[in-house]
């Protein structure tokens, strides 16, 4: 394959948009009369003028080359992260070559392009020295961590004593507690450093208004925290892969350590979640030889977008390293060896039952897993009440939706999609159901993005 | 939730009750079941929930299937190209309150253009991506402008989806019987089941259908109910006739001059008088023979009107109203209608074997002119008559053409209508050439998509006169907008000139150039993408 690869559709490119405004600006500027100069290179660089309001068009470039996602630079003054102009540049470069030839970039293009590739062969050639140099002080680091440790033990000793508190007294008694509890526990957990506690404890507050059946999912997860506070009290003599687990759980740090495996990795999905302080991006991938899923995750603060920017339906040749626990998917994208280009395959699919069967199998691992990623394969949406399932097309049994998934208009782009007929769905299969995230055309190939 | 497979240990699934009670209490009211002597109860129970919660994730196992719905109907129609496809979605996604903000800018407005865009993609017979049904359906719902072209690029898939999301529910009620196909015209049992006991939108549906095809058909289908029929039934049926009007129809609306209903009279009185040939239309041109003649006594030639008398039992049976609305005196109301029912080719013969023109040009006497004139216009249009409504407008060039004449914007509107598209489009050119764009809205409208070429020239060389005039574009907002849709995106290359921002002249209004340079911009690039549009679809956009 060439460097140039195949150009990306145009939902792959809105994918990267940071919102909805952009979503929209970029694409009126996806057309040619607003564009002059346009053009792409070999090694993946796509510059335009765009013709502002001001007097001077705006340079624009973008370096789609990179595997943690293009990169852009414009001259507006825009704060939006790819800014419209960059959309609607992709956009045009990805509606053919009539509008961005492929050509040799002007030098103000080219000056960035080339710098940034410096600085990222820089960087990269200074990790490992530089992983090297932050241990200067083992003694220092050492002492750091036995502090926080102690912290953080602290912390789920005074949790493990609250929950105690809580049972003796009764659920039905946290209920007209309401969410101010919760929420001082929390923050009680940030001050231990153990943001994970502090996460969980804050969802356990919204769990009494989630309608009927809280007092069930209000125990479980009660449960479950204090099967992490005795984890972390326990952690020395637990095996080394489930240690591991609980720290990640914990919200300790971890480095992407693992051993890193080359593959061609196809995007299966990607969306956000958003709190009040942070945005969250979830990146599944699915190794094409190793026939192993990866979650890569990245942050972005509030109401931004993350950096990092795969569209469903590429597949790049790269490295990837995971993280360490046992069970857990978290991994790192690591060197890449070519741009990402569009594909046409997608992962095996298995049944509704052996996907059942692969999230009990994951819960020997890490016990507090919500989901397993799953790709099903011959799956009929069928609507069951105020709810929906995925049927097997040869089989009597099924997934229910989560109630999530059932909320949203990719539901309807499934069902859309399925009229009726069996379909391939990848997505998350957990305890409360199946979160469908991206299926796939039967006749086409092409995928359709359901989050 | 996921059914927990069958317990092993029968008391597992009771011992799992009991946790949750225990749970909901306290322990300090209820003692949770099991744990180990020595321990404190809300611990062991929080243990024992613990190991509970694992195992029943664990054990989860798929549910019993639902009732799977129907397969959605086959679609036989070929799939859009796949860079339509994505222009769809860029179309569909670019909906909702797009129009925000005062000024347009220099970019298309997306959203006009998804009407074009349906028509052109049904035009060659696509069915719409199944993904981007969801999306239609929301902008048909939004805009009910856009539901018959939407529904139909979406297909026999949407009204299968429109059953299961009550949001769609409008899809399955534009759509006649719930979306079941009507029948075609060799399958009479159906038609004839149909027609006899279906609804009343379904049984309109079905006239108009057939009268399309078979217009006898449709017909001697209304015949055999007609009896039967309640008044304002038989008003809408009636008015289906409309479609495929032919000399066979007489004798029914000749029958239905006699109904019990005053508006099914008049109506089958209007169908009549648009077939030049009928009876009703001959009694017609007797009647208003009587009133208007050419008095040859004078210097010049002049036609003198005589309004009639009195409006008699006959004149009412063909659909003359007799009582005059507020403000109108009774005998020019009459004459209006005897005028605008006659026949107008047999004028010719009546005054004096003068052609159209001639006829139009002779002088009226005693203020007759506006009142004979407008019902003539009439006539033009109803009976579609090309020759007269060609009389009628006049050079387009000619000074009254622009101003507030005899014949109003809306009449000339009508009238150009009964022309050919080229013909049309000539005419409304000239006009502009003449009288400029503040009066052109209405005329442009009529006009043939895209336009013709000198058509889009005269708008163009317009726009250009108003710009160097010094007034804003946003004068010309509605021509400019029309012009973004209607101009042939061939046109786009004579638009280069104006793209710069000319020197402001000294009486120009401030900063108009600029404006207009960006209103010509978005011009430019709207035809480039509906150009661009056309091309994906593999043609043009018609």
């Amino acid at each position: 394959m060439t460097q140039q690869g195949v150009r990306w559709t145009a939902d792959q490119v809105l994918a990267l948009a940071p919102d909805v405004a952009s979503r929209k600006a970029g694409s009126k500027l996806g057309a040619a009369g607003s564009w002059s100069e346009a053009g792409s290179s070999d090694e993946g660089t796509v510059w335009g003028l765009c013709k502002g309001s001001g007097s001077r068009p705006y340079q624009t470039v973008v370096d789609i080359a990179d595997a943690a996602g293009p990169a852009y630079k414009c001259s507006c003054p825009s704060r939006k992260f790819p800014c419209k102009h960059a959309l609607g540049l992709l956009l045009l470069w990805a509606a053919g070559e009539d509008a961005v030839p492929p050509g040799t970039p002007p030098d103000w293009a080219e000056q960035w392009a080339a710098g940034r590739r410096r600085r990222t062969a820089e960087k990269r050639a200074a990790g490992a020295p530089g992983s090297a140099s932050g241990a200067a002080d083992p003694q220092a680091a050492r002492r750091r961590a036995e502090r926080r440790a102690e912290r953080i033990t602290a912390g789920a000793t005074e949790l493990e004593q609250r929950l105690a508190d809580l049972l003796r007294g009764g659920l039905a008694a946290a209920e007209q507690a309401g969410y101010g509890l919760w929420e001082e526990t929390a923050a009680r957990m940030v001050d231990a450093q153990a943001p994970g506690l502090a996460a969980r404890v804050r969802d356990l507050g919204a769990i009494p208004s989630s309608g009927p059946g809280w007092p069930v999912r209000l125990l479980e997860e009660c449960a479950l925290l204090h099967l992490l506070d005795q984890g972390w009290l326990r952690r020395e003599r637990l095996p080394e892969g489930l240690a591991a687990t609980v720290r990640t759980r914990i919200g300790l740090p971890g480095s992407a350590d693992g051993p890193a495996v080359r593959d061609r990795w196809l995007v299966l999905a990607q969306y956000d979640t958003a709190d009040a302080k942070l945005t969250t991006r979830r990146i599944w991938l699915h190794g094409t030889d190793s026939g192993r899923t990866a979650l890569l995750l990245s942050y972005g603060a509030a109401g931004r977008a993350p950096e990092q920017a795969l569209p469903v339906g590429l597949a790049l040749d790269a490295e990837v390293a995971a993280y360490p626990g046992a069970g857990q998917p978290r991994a790192a994208l690591g060197k890449q060896f070519a741009p990402p280009a569009p594909t046409r395959g997608r992962p095996p699919g298995v049944t509704t039952a052996q996907a059942a069967a692969r999230y009990g199998e994951a819960l020997r691992d890490d016990p507090w897993l919500e989901s397993v990623p799953v790709t099903l394969e011959e799956v009929i949406p069928v609507p069951d009440g105020d709810s929906w399932q995925l049927v097997d097309a040869e089989s009597d049994s099924a997934l229910p939706l989560t109630p999530v998934a059932v909320g949203r208009p990719g539901l309807w782009r499934l069902v859309a999609l399925s009229g009726g007929a069996p379909v391939t769905v990848f997505g998350e299969c957990g305890h409360r159901g199946f979160t469908p995230l991206t299926a796939w055309h039967r006749a086409r190939g092409g995928t359709v993005t359901l989050c | 939730m996921i059914r927990t497979s069958a317990p092993v240990e029968a008391p597992a699934t009771g011992a799992w009750e009991e946790l949750v009670t225990a749970a909901l209490l306290g322990t300090d009211r209820r003692t949770p079941p099991g744990g180990t002597p020595g321990q404190e109860a809300p611990v062991a129970l929080l243990d024992t929930a613990a190991v509970q919660t694992v195992r029943r994730r664990a054990g989860l196992r798929p549910a019993p299937a639902a009732e799977r719905p129907e397969p959605a109907p086959p679609d036989p129609r070929p799939a859009l190209p796949e860079a339509a496809a994505r222009r769809l979605a860029l179309l569909l996604a670019d909906r909702p309150g797009a129009a925000g903000g005062g000024r347009r800018g220099t970019a298309p407005d997306l959203m006009e253009l998804l009407p074009q865009w349906l028509a052109a993609a049904n035009a060659h017979g696509y069915a719409a991506p199944p993904e981007a049904l969801p999306a239609l359906l929301d902008a048909a719902r939004g805009r009910t402008d856009l539901r018959p072209a939407a529904l139909v690029l979406a297909g026999p898939r949407a009204l299968w989806l429109a059953r299961l999301n009550p949001d769609w529910r409008f899809a399955l009620r534009a759509a006649p019987g719930g979306g079941t196909a009507l029948p075609g015209p060799e399958d009479a049992e159906r038609i004839r089941q149909l027609w006899e006991e279906g609804l009343f939108a379904e049984r309109v549906a079905l006239l108009a259908s057939i009268r399309e095809r078979r217009p006898a058909a449709g017909r001697e289908l209304l015949a055999a109910t007609w009896a039967t029929e309640r008044a304002e039934d038989r008003l809408m049926f009636l008015d289906s006739l409309r479609t495929g009007l032919g000399p066979d129809d007489e004798p029914f609306l000749e029958q239905a001059l006699a109904d019990r209903s005053r508006n099914v009279r008049a109506t089958a009185a209007e169908l009549l008088s648009a077939l030049p040939g009928s009876a009703l239309s001959a009694r017609m041109a007797d009647r208003a023979g009587a009133c208007v003649a050419v008095d040859h006594m004078r210097g010049t030639p002049t036609i003198v009107v005589e309004a009639p008398h009195q409006c008699d039992a006959s004149m009412e049976r063909d659909g003359v109203v007799s009582k005059a609305p507020a403000g109108r005196g009774e005998r020019s109301w009459w004459l209006g209608q005897l005028l605008e029912a006659a026949p107008l080719g047999a004028w010719s013969a009546r005054l004096g074997g003068r052609s159209p023109q001639e006829i139009l040009a002779l002088p009226v006497a005693d203020d007759w002119q506006g009142e004979l004139h407008a019902a003539w216009c009439r006539a033009a249009v109803r009976q579609r008559d090309a020759q007269w409504a060609r009389a009628l407008l006049g050079a387009p060039a000619a000074p009254e053409a622009g101003g507030p004449g005899a014949v109003s914007l809306a009449e000339r509107a009508k009238l150009l209508g009964t022309l050919g598209a080229g013909e049309r489009a000539d005419w409304v050119a000239g006009f502009i050439a003449a009288h400029g764009l503040s009066e052109a809205f209405q005329l442009l409208g009529v006009c043939a998509v895209p336009w013709a070429a000198p058509l889009g020239r005269a708008v163009v060389d317009a726009l250009e006169i108003a710009r160097d005039a010094g007034s804003y574009p946003w004068s010309f907002s509605g021509v400019m907008g029309l012009a973004e849709r209607c101009l042939d995106p061939a046109e786009a290359n004579r638009l280069d000139g104006l793209l710069a921002v000319p020197d402001e002249a000294e009486d120009a209004s401030p900063g108009a150039g600029g404006y207009w340079a960006e209103a010509f911009q978005r011009l430019v690039t709207t035809l480039r993408l509906r150009c661009a549009m056309a091309e994906e679809l593999g043609g043009r956009v018609g």
